[in-house]
C-alpha cells in the first residue's frame, strides 16, 4: 500500500557539460530514461488505483456523502453503510501494534547492531528475516490457537484485576478483539522494524562512534546519544513500513479481531478493520450499492494510509530539524 | 515435419473440444467438481467451475463472463430483471443438491445434544436470550442442567450461503428478525462475534466456553462436530441428516413455483429438518452457441438423474423424485 523509503542523497546531475548525444552514447541517458520509467510506473499504479476506487465508489459517495465516514451502521440488507467502526478498528489495532512493536523492535535492533557480538547478530538476523517472510495466515493461525486462549485465560483477567478501573480494560474477555489483533499485528511487524533499523544503525559511520568514545562517553552513551539519533530518519522509515503493514493487514486480523463492527473504548471488545471487512464480504456482495460501498472502504483505507504516512513524515521533518540534522548516509 | 504437423493438428483439435465456464457458490463446489470430472470423462465436454461465491457467480453470469452461474440463494426479482435488460432473455434456476445448516455449541458440563426451539434460536441471535439457563432454552431440554453463564453468539463474518439459509430461517420464525435484520449472505448482526468460514466459526466455538454458532451440515458431519436438534413446524425435534433434509425438500414440492426459486426453510413434513435449502445452477435461457447449449442440457439431465447417486458420499442430500421430474420438464426451456 504505502511506500516508505530511506533517504539516500542522490548523486545529482553531474554531467552538465557533455552533450546529450555523448551522454546517450555512454549510456547515462538511457539509464536515466529507463529508471525514470520504472519510477513512473509506481506513481502511475497509485494514481490508477485511486481513479479506479473513485469511479467504483460513485454510488455510495453520492448517496451517503461525508456521512459515510461518521455512520456507525453497516447493514447490507437495508443498504445503509457507514465506515466509522471499520476506521476506528483499523486505527486502534495499528496503534496497539506500533505501541508494542516500536520499543521492542528498536531495542532489539540496537542490541543486534551495537551490543551483540557478530557471531550472535548474524544468525539472529537470519531468523528475523525468516519471520518477515512468514505468510500472514500463519500468524493468524498462531493467533487463533495460541494468542486467543492465552488472552482469554490469563492476560485479559490479569489486566482486568489490575487495571480494570481504566475503560480500556473492561467488559467480557472473549479472547478475540482489538487487543489481540494489535498483539498479533505487533508480532508481525516487529521483524520489519528490527531488520531495517539494524541495517540503518550498522551503516552509521565509524567515526561518529569513535568521536563519542574519544570524548569520554561510555559504549551505551555513544550508542544512545550519537548512533541512534544519527540513524533516526532510517528508524522512522522502518516504523512507516510497520505502520503500512499494520493498516493493510487482512488475513491475520480477521482471524482474531472478532469481526463485529463496534466502537468501544475497551480493548477487549471485538471489532472490525477495513481490510478485514473487504476480504470477508467482497465475494458475496450482491447489490451494486453494497459492492460500491466496499470499494469506497478501499478508498478510505488508501486515504487513511496516505494521511498517516504524511503526518508521520511531517513529524519526522520537525524532529530532525530540531535534532542532529543529519540523515543517514 | 509430418509429425510436427500432426502434433500441431492434434493441439488444435484438442482446443476445439467444447469448454464451458461457470462460477459461483462455494458450498456445492466439491460435488460440482466431481460431476464435471465424471461428465468430462464420459462426454469429452470440459466444464470449468470457479467457486468464487454466490454473489460473484450471479454478477459474472449477468455480465456474460461465464456461461452459467451457481448460487446458494435464488436470484431476487431485481437481479433477474437486471439480467434480462443486459442479455435480452431470462435466466433459469435448477436445484442440484440440498444442504442444511446446524446449530453447534460449546457449554462446559453439557455433553448431550441440545434441543432448540425456533424461539430460542431467534431469541439468542437477537440478543434477547443471554443466559444458557433461560427458560426458553431449558423448556426444550428437561433433564439437562444448563449453566447460568452468558451466551457467546458466533456467526459467519464472510458473506456466505450458510448465513443466507440461517437468516432466512430466522426471518420465517421470528417477525422481529425479519423487520430488524432480514435475510442475506451478510447481515447487520444484533449481537455476536464473527468467524471466517465454517472453520473460523468452529474454531471460535471450540475455544470459547458457552458459545453457540451455526455451520453447514456437511462440515459438521465431516469434522464430527456435535450439533443440536431443531424443532420443525410439526413440533418435532429433528436432528439434521440427509434423509430429514430431503424430506424438507419433498414437503415443499407442492408449493414449488415453476422457476424453482423456493425457500424450504421451516418446511412442512413430520421429519423435515427446518434449516435446509436447495443450491441452484443458474442457466441462461438462451445460448448463442448451440453446441454449448446441448452440452449444458445433457449435463443438467445427467446431474439430476444419474449424478444424484454420487451426492450422498459427499454428505449432500439428494433431490426428491418429484423435484427431479419437474426439472426434467424445465430443461426444455433452455434454448
Amino acid at each position: 500500500m504505502a511506500t516508505s523509503s530511506i533517504n539516500v542523497p542522490s548523486a545529482g546531475p553531474v554531467a552538465g557539460s557533455r552533450s546529450f548525444l555523448s551522454r546517450l552514447r555512454d549510456g547515462d541517458e538511457i539509464a536515466r530514461v529507463i529508471t525514470f520509467l520504472f519510477a513512473a510506473t509506481v506513481v502511475l499504479v497509485s494514481v490508477m488505483l485511486v481513479v479506479e476506487l473513485w469511479i467504483g465508489s460513485a454510488l455510495p459517495r453520492h448517496k451517503f456523502g461525508f456521512g459515510f465516514f461518521i455512520t456507525r451502521v453497516w447493514d447490507p440488507i437495508a443498504e445503509n453503510f457507514g465506515a466509522l467502526p471499520f476506521i476506528y478498528g483499523t486505527l486502534i489495532t495499528a496503534a496497539v501494534a506500533l505501541l508494542l512493536a516500536v520499543p521492542l523492535g528498536i531495542g532489539a535492533a540496537i542490541f543486534l547492531a551495537e551490543l551483540a557480538p557478530q557471531k550472535l547478530s548474524d544468525p539472529l538476523q537470519f531468523f528475523i528475516d525468516l519471520l518477515a517472510a512468514v505468510p500472514s495466515v500463519i500468524y493468524g493461525l498462531l493467533g487463533v490457537f495460541i494468542v486467543i486462549p492465552i488472552m482469554r485465560e490469563w492476560i485479559q483477567p490479569a489486566l482486568k484485576n489490575t487495571l480494570g478501573f481504566l475503560p480500556l480494560f473492561q467488559g467480557p474477555a472473549y479472547g478475540v478483539g482489538f487487543l489481540t489483533a494489535g498483539i498479533v499485528l505487533a508480532i508481525m511487524v516487529i521483524p520489519y522494524i528490527i531488520s531495517v533499523s539494524r541495517e540503518v544503525l550498522l551503516s552509521v559511520p565509524r567515526d561518529q562512534r569513535e568521536a563519542a568514545l574519544a570524548l569520554g562517553s561510555t559504549h551505551w552513551e555513544s550508542t544512545w546519544k550519537v548512533v541512534v539519533p544519527f540513524a533516526r530518519t532510517g528508524i522512522m522509515g522502518s516504523i512507516f513500513l510497520a505502520l503500512a503493514r499494520a493498516l493493510g493487514e487482512t488475513m491475520a486480523v480477521t482471524m482474531v479481531i472478532g469481526n463485529t463492527p463496534t466502537i468501544s473504548t475497551s480493548l477487549f471488545s471485538p471489532g472490525y478493520s477495513i481490510a478485514a471487512v473487504i476480504a470477508n464480504e467482497f465475494t458475496e456482495a450482491t447489490g451494486d450499492m453494497y459492492l460500491s460501498a466496499l470499494i469506497e472502504l478501499g478508498l478510505v483505507l488508501f486515504l487513511l494510509t496516505f494521511i498517516l504516512n504524511g503526518l508521520a513524515r511531517l513529524m519526522m521533518l520537525l524532529t530532525t530539524q530540531r535534532g542532529s540534522g543529519m540523515g543517514m548516509t | 515435419m509430418l509429425l510436427l504437423v500432426l502434433a500441431l493438428g492434434g493441439l488444435v483439435l484438442a482446443q476445439n473440444a467444447l469448454l464451458i465456464n461457470g462460477a459461483g457458490a462455494t458450498f456445492p463446489s466439491p460435488i460440482y467438481s466431481k460431476w464435471f470430472d465424471e461428465f468430462h470423462k464420459a462426454n469429452g465436454t470440459q466444464i470449468n467451475y470457479q467457486p468464487v461465491g454466490s454473489g460473484a457467480g450471479i454478477r459474472q453470469v449477468t455480465d456474460g463472463t461465464v456461461d452459467f452461474g451457481a448460487s446458494d440463494g435464488p436470484m431476487n426479482d431485481e437481479q433477474i430483471a437486471a439480467y434480462k435488460t443486459k442479455n435480452g432473455s431470462g435466466i433459469l434456476h435448477f436445484p442440484t443438491v440440498l444442504g442444511a445448516v446446524v446449530p453447534t455449541y460449546n457449554i462446559p458440563g453439557v455433553s448431550g445434544a441440545l434441543n432448540f426451539t425456533p424461539e430460542a434460536l431467534s431469541g439468542i441471535y437477537l440478543g434477547r436470550i443471554s443466559k444458557w439457563n433461560d427458560p426458553a432454552i431449558a423448556v426444550a431440554n428437561k433433564g439437562v442442567s444448563l449453566p447460568a453463564n452468558d451466551i457467546v453468539v458466533i456467526h459467519r463474518s464472510d458473506g456466505s450461503g450458510t448465513t443466507y439459509i440461517w437468516t432466512d430461517y430466522l426471518s420465517k420464525v421470528n417477525p422481529d428478525w425479519k423487520d430488524k435484520v432480514g435475510k442475506g449472505s451478510s447481515v447487520n448482526w444484533p449481537v455476536g462475534l464473527g468467524g471466517k468460514g465454517n472453520e473460523g466459526v468452529t474454531g471460535l466455538i471450540k475455544q470459547t466456553p458457552n458459545a453457540i454458532g451455526y455451520v453447514e451440515l456437511i462440515y459438521a458431519a465431516q469434522n464430527k462436530i456435535p450439533y443440536g436438534s431443531v424443532k420443525n413446524s410439526s413440533s418435532a425435534f429433528v436432528k439434521a441428516d440427509l434423509a430429514s433434509v430431503t424430506e424438507a425438500a419433498a414437503g415443499a414440492v407442492k408449493t414449488m413455483p415453476e422457476d424453482f426459486r423456493v425457500s424450504i426453510t421451516n418446511a412442512t413434513g413430520k421429519n423435515a429438518y427446518p434449516i435446509a435449502s436447495f443450491t441452484w445452477l443458474l442457466i441462461p435461457e438462451r445460448f448463442k452457441d448451440t453446441a454449448k447449449r446441448d452440452a449444458m442440457k445433457s449435463f443438467l439431465k445427467w446431474a439430476i438423474t444419474d449424478g444424484q447417486g454420487a451426492v450422498e458420499t459427499l454428505s449432500y442430500a439428494k433431490l426428491p423424485k418429484e423435484v427431479v421430474e419437474k426439472e426434467l420438464k424445465a430443461i426444455s426451456k433452455v434454448q
